[in-house]
Parts: structure tokens; sequence; C-alpha cells
């Protein structure tokens, strides 16, 4: 049963993400992205990580892609639609991915320790968002301050370079 | 239970499909998209490895990258937005030369 679900997810991901490679507008590139996000957060469900998929749904479709959209629609696209590829490198590229790609998985699958793994033991607790705060406010609450930092540098050059003045 | 290596796996096909797209498509705002794309397949990686060996580093990695990647995507917007205000042009080939 849930592997049917995993193959029905990680199929509509793979395609929609073939899709944003592929097509040929950019609005629709972009909703196939918000197709394979969601497929990813359903993912995180069967991974029993709740909090990671709410997450996931509201930081990339929620506020990621709707800026994409936004951008996509506030400029100008008409130009820059017209060839999808590079010229030259379209062969070279798709070669190279090719080769990295069936290097990673033939490395996957001919790896001995990946089976020694034990499958887990799901308790009632294991990933709960308690769980999760607890390690975030304790353990890891250095980079979780840092983290804050760099989204306010990020925020502050982002307006500052969009600012009228500073084109 | 789906075992650990199909997450593996779809997490490197979602990454060579994202690099595909990084390395060859012409449009910014696209190879902005495919490197999403990248970012979320490890994310994938590190939550499936946090559920099988039962220890939460994944899972927060995975909400650091997060929040990291939704910073860098504002800032690559803002880039993207005062170029295309500049130049005119969202050709990833013609956006050689960073001085205003």
């Amino acid at each position: 049963m849930e592997q049917a679900f995993f193959l029905l997810f990680a199929s509509i991901a793979v395609a929609s993400a073939c899709g944003v490679v592929l097509l040929k507008n950019p609005v629709h590139s972009a909703v196939a992205l918000i197709a394979c996000f969601i497929q990813i957060a359903a993912l995180y469900i069967l991974l029993h990580s709740p909090f990671l998929a709410a997450v996931q749904l509201f930081v990339y479709v929620g506020a990621i892609m709707v800026l994409f959209i936004f951008v996509i629609m506030m400029l100008e696209i008409r130009q820059a639609t017209l060839e999808r590829f590079l010229p030259g490198s379209k062969y070279i590229s798709l070669a190279f991915s090719v080769v990295l790609g069936s290097a990673m998985l033939w490395l996957l699958f001919s790896s001995p320790l990946l089976s020694q793994i034990p499958p887990p033991t799901p308790s009632a607790t294991q990933g709960s968002v308690s769980e999760l705060g607890q390690a975030l406010f304790t353990q890891y609450l250095l980079p979780f301050e840092v983290v804050s930092i760099v989204l306010l540098v990020a925020l502050v050059g982002a307006i500052f370079m969009t600012h009228k003045g500073n084109g | 239970m789906v075992p650990l290596s199909w997450y593996i796996a779809l997490s490197a096909s979602l990454f060579v499909i994202g690099l595909y797209g990084v390395l060859s498509r012409r449009n910014v705002l696209i190879v902005l998209m495919c490197l999403e794309l990248m970012l979320s397949a490890v994310n994938i990686n590190l939550v499936a490895f946090s559920f099988f060996l039962s220890h939460l580093g994944g899972q927060i990695f995975a909400i650091f990258v997060i929040t990291v990647t939704a910073a860098e995507v504002a800032v690559a917007l803002a880039i993207v937005i005062a170029y295309v205000r500049h130049k005119g042009s969202l050709k990833i080939d013609e956006i050689s030369i960073m001085k205003g």
C-alpha cells in the first residue's frame, strides 16, 4: 500500500520535473514545479515528518513559487522564450547529466552498506512537532539564530536591489 | 514499508533532471527554478535518512535548507529584476557583465 503511494507520488514528481525542464512557457514550468513540490510534500508525510511537509507547502508553494510567478508576470518574457536551450551546449549537458545520474544510481544499488540499515521502528513521538521544536531550540539554537539573521540580510538586500534609485 | 534506496533513487533522478535544466536552459528564471528542484531533491535525501536512522538532525537540516533557499530566491529574483530593468534581457548567456 505504502509502496503504491510512493510509486504514484514519485512518478508524478519525476514527470512534472521533466515538465519544468522541457516546457517552453516559464509560467507552465512554474506550475509544473508547484506540482512537483506538492508530490515532495506528500513524500514527507510518507516519511512521518508532517511538520516538514507543511513547511514545504507553505514556503515553497506558498511563498517561493508565488514570487516566481509574480516576477514572470512582471517582466517582459516574450523574447527570452523564443529559444529554450543554450546554443551548442544542449547535448553536452544532456550527456553529462545522464552519465552523472547513472553513476549515482550504480553507486546506490551496488553499495552493500545501504541494505544493512535496519528498518526503523516508528514510535508515536518520532518526528513529531514537539520533539522537533525541542531539538531546534536547545541543541540547534545557534544555527537557528544565524538563519534568522540570514533571512533579515536577504530581506534588506532584496529591497535595496529592487529600489528604483539603485537600478 | 518503502525501502530507503527508493527514496535515494528518486532524489538522485530529480537532482539530475534539475542539473540538466541548470546546464541547458537559456531563461534565467527557469535556471533558478531548476536550482530549487535540485535543493528539494537533496531535502528528500536528508528527510529519508532522518527517518530511517531515527535521528532528528536530517529534518532540522532540511528546515535550514528550506530557509536558506527562501533567502536565496528573494535575493536572486531581486538581482534578476534589477538586471532586466537595466539591460532588458533574460538570456543567461548574455549575463556576463554584472557591472551596472
